[in-house]
């Protein structure tokens, strides 16, 4: 990291002729990559985050010879991937994690949002307050979320209805405060002048937002949106606690440890992969074409 | 030292539209209120029901039903079988978030100030692993650091692994998978924070002979402190109490706080421990949190 600043500290200090000591100019193959350390390390860190995923993909292809599909590589095959649903209970589980993860974020990102603007737009008794109470369940490790959601459901009797309703609420709970954060992070950021300009216009408060405000938070919402899916759908503690017999997929995997890992499983993590992959630079590619 | 954080926006200020006249304070709370509603229900509520469930009489249980007792030893007893599980996943917690904060940091600030036009493109890289799995992940790093696996045959050719050493199974197999899947929680704020700098500050302290180490030290870092506080803070919490990691990357022996909560909870039932043992986890987290955050003098996290 030492190497971060590196600049041409000279030009400054030899264009104004008084410099008592000129710093020692080093070569110039040196300067480069003094220069481009930085960036070079951080490609080395993106590569590291990478080889997992370069393993799950490899191993989508592979073809064990028992039932468990983890360590060793055998023999190429594309037999997994058109036999997706083939492992019992497999595709029902990524069904399930769906509907519960767009359920989760559409619930989540509207009370969120409401709730950032709240506390960036209305100043009122109590806001720092509500601060800490929107902070405490960032705080708390999951196990024990899950832990304290389970033995309420536990003492209410609900028991016998855990499953896709008790794994919203909870999942809705740990999403809220991070679509607070980001949504709020965009709200500060925003020029307030541009809302008054509208109101400058004769545009009425309802108009204002709709045309003004909406708009300029739209990449907040959307970027706790993304965030509130993603957190959803990958979760594992806190569903494994809130779940009952249901069987969302983080769960399936886990299920798959006693019975042994179907290479199906790794087919599904590479599509999770090359599918949101995709959606991600598409999305990007359609923001700069727009003029 | 001058601290030049005054420099940044403190950016809580409402901006000129939050007038406080009673009428808009009272929408704020109709904005506010469905959301904490959720909270007070779903989170404040059954927290303190947590904490009665761990005062129970143990000697109850599932199936007969527990009595209120005000067991307050069942924190004693909860310390005193479990203090080597709270080191040990404070310890290994500690180590992966500081792992995350040496890799994280290069890596924002590379995306913030050396990326160029690539920038939004590297963004979507730090992400994009993240979008599969958090346990296909946890499995596939079980694949790579198994006996057979590249980097355990590598490192017994160049012989800092002994023939018969192992990887897997190991606190180090546990930590690097903790620090593998708590990464982007740590390159994410930084990269927001080191975003905000203005690199003429940088320039700054180069054109004043600062030399990189001490322009590092006095000038880019304290400007980056709000990402290096809720970094570590995002990485630190779920890894404390994270137990996924530690049981398919480690052994019993490397089991942290959370397995055994989980056992509590989910095999034993034994509620009032479970319970006992949460608030702990709890608690200890809430002070570590509150300590470090007036220390790092960012108020300002949420």
């Amino acid at each position: 990291m030492a190497t971060t600043l590196t600049r041409g500290a000279s030009g400054a200090a030899t264009s104004g002729g008084t410099a008592r000591q000129a710093p020692p100019r080093k070569p110039r193959l040196g300067r480069w990559m003094a220069d481009r350390a930085v960036l070079f390390i951080g490609i080395l860190v993106l590569v590291y985050t990478f080889v997992p995923i370069g393993y799950i993909i490899a191993l989508s292809f592979n073809q064990p010879s028992g039932r468990s599909a983890t360590a060793a590589f055998e023999a190429f095959t594309w037999g997994n991937w058109s036999t997706i649903c083939d492992p019992d209970g497999l595709c029902e589980s990524i069904r399930l994690s769906f509907a519960v993860s767009i359920t989760a974020t559409i619930l989540a990102t509207v009370l969120g949002t409401l709730m950032a603007f709240a506390l960036v737009r209305h100043s009122f008794r109590g806001r720092a307050a509500s601060n800490l109470v929107i902070f405490l369940p960032m705080a708390t490790p999951e196990v024990v979320m899950g832990a304290s959601l389970l033995a309420m459901f536990v003492s209410l009797g609900f028991d016998s209805v855990l499953g896709f309703i008790t794994i919203v609420l909870a999942h809705v709970l740990f999403c809220l405060s991070f679509v607070v954060v980001t949504v709020k992070a965009r709200l500060v950021g925003m020029d307030s002048r541009l809302e008054q300009a509208a109101m400058d216009l004769y545009a009425n408060e309802w108009q204002t937002f709709r045309r003004v405000t909406l708009p300029l938070a739209m990449p907040g919402i959307v970027a706790a949106a993304l965030l509130a899916f993603s957190l959803s759908f990958d979760d594992f503690i806190v569903t494994n606690f809130t779940a009952g017999q249901s069987v969302t997929f983080p769960l399936y995997v886990y299920g798959s440890k006693l019975k042994g890992f179907p290479p199906q499983l790794f087919v599904v993590g590479s599509l999770m992969f090359l599918v949101s992959f995709a959606i991600v630079i598409g999305g990007e590619l359609w923001r700069r074409r727009r003029p | 030292m001058t601290h030049p954080a005054s420099v940044q926006s403190t950016g809580e200020t409402p901006p000129g539209t939050g007038t406080t006249t009673p009428q808009r304070a009272r929408r704020g709370w109709l904005l506010l209120v469905p959301g904490m509603l959720w909270l007070a229900l779903f989170f404040l509520f059954p927290t303190v029901q947590l904490f009665f469930t761990s005062l129970y009489d143990p000697a109850g249980s599932y199936i007969s039903g527990y009595q209120m007792t005000w067991e307050f030893r069942n924190y004693l007893d909860a310390v005193v079988d479990t203090w080597n599980l709270f080191a040990r996943s404070f310890a290994y917690a500690g180590i992966a978030t500081a792992l995350c904060l040496i890799l994280g940091y290069p890596l924002a600030y590379a995306i913030a100030f050396k990326a160029g036009r690539w920038k939004n493109v590297m963004l979507v890289l730090v992400i994009a692993p993240f979008f599969t799995s958090f346990l296909l992940r946890t499995l596939s790093w079980a694949a790579i650091l198994s006996d057979q696996g590249p980097v355990t045959q590598f490192l017994q050719t160049i012989a800092i692994l002994p023939d018969d050493g192992r990887l897997l199974a190991t606190p180090v197999a546990v930590i690097a998978g903790l620090t593998y899947n708590f990464l982007p929680f740590m390159t994410l704020p930084l990269y927001a924070s080191l975003d905000k700098v203005d690199y003429r500050l940088i320039e700054a302290a180069g054109d004043l002979y600062s030399s990189p180490v001490t322009g590092f030290r006095n000038v880019t870092f304290p400007l980056s402190l709000p990402g290096v506080v809720s970094g570590t803070l995002l990485t630190f919490i779920p890894a404390s109490g994270d137990y996924i990691n530690a049981e398919l990357l480690g052994t019993p022996k490397q089991y942290m706080i959370g397995n055994r909560i989980q056992a509590a909870f989910i095999t034993e039932k034994d509620y009032p421990l479970a319970a006992s043992l949460s608030i702990i986890l709890m608690a200890i987290v809430l002070v570590m949190v509150i300590f470090y955050v007036r220390r790092a003098g960012t108020e300002k996290l949420v």
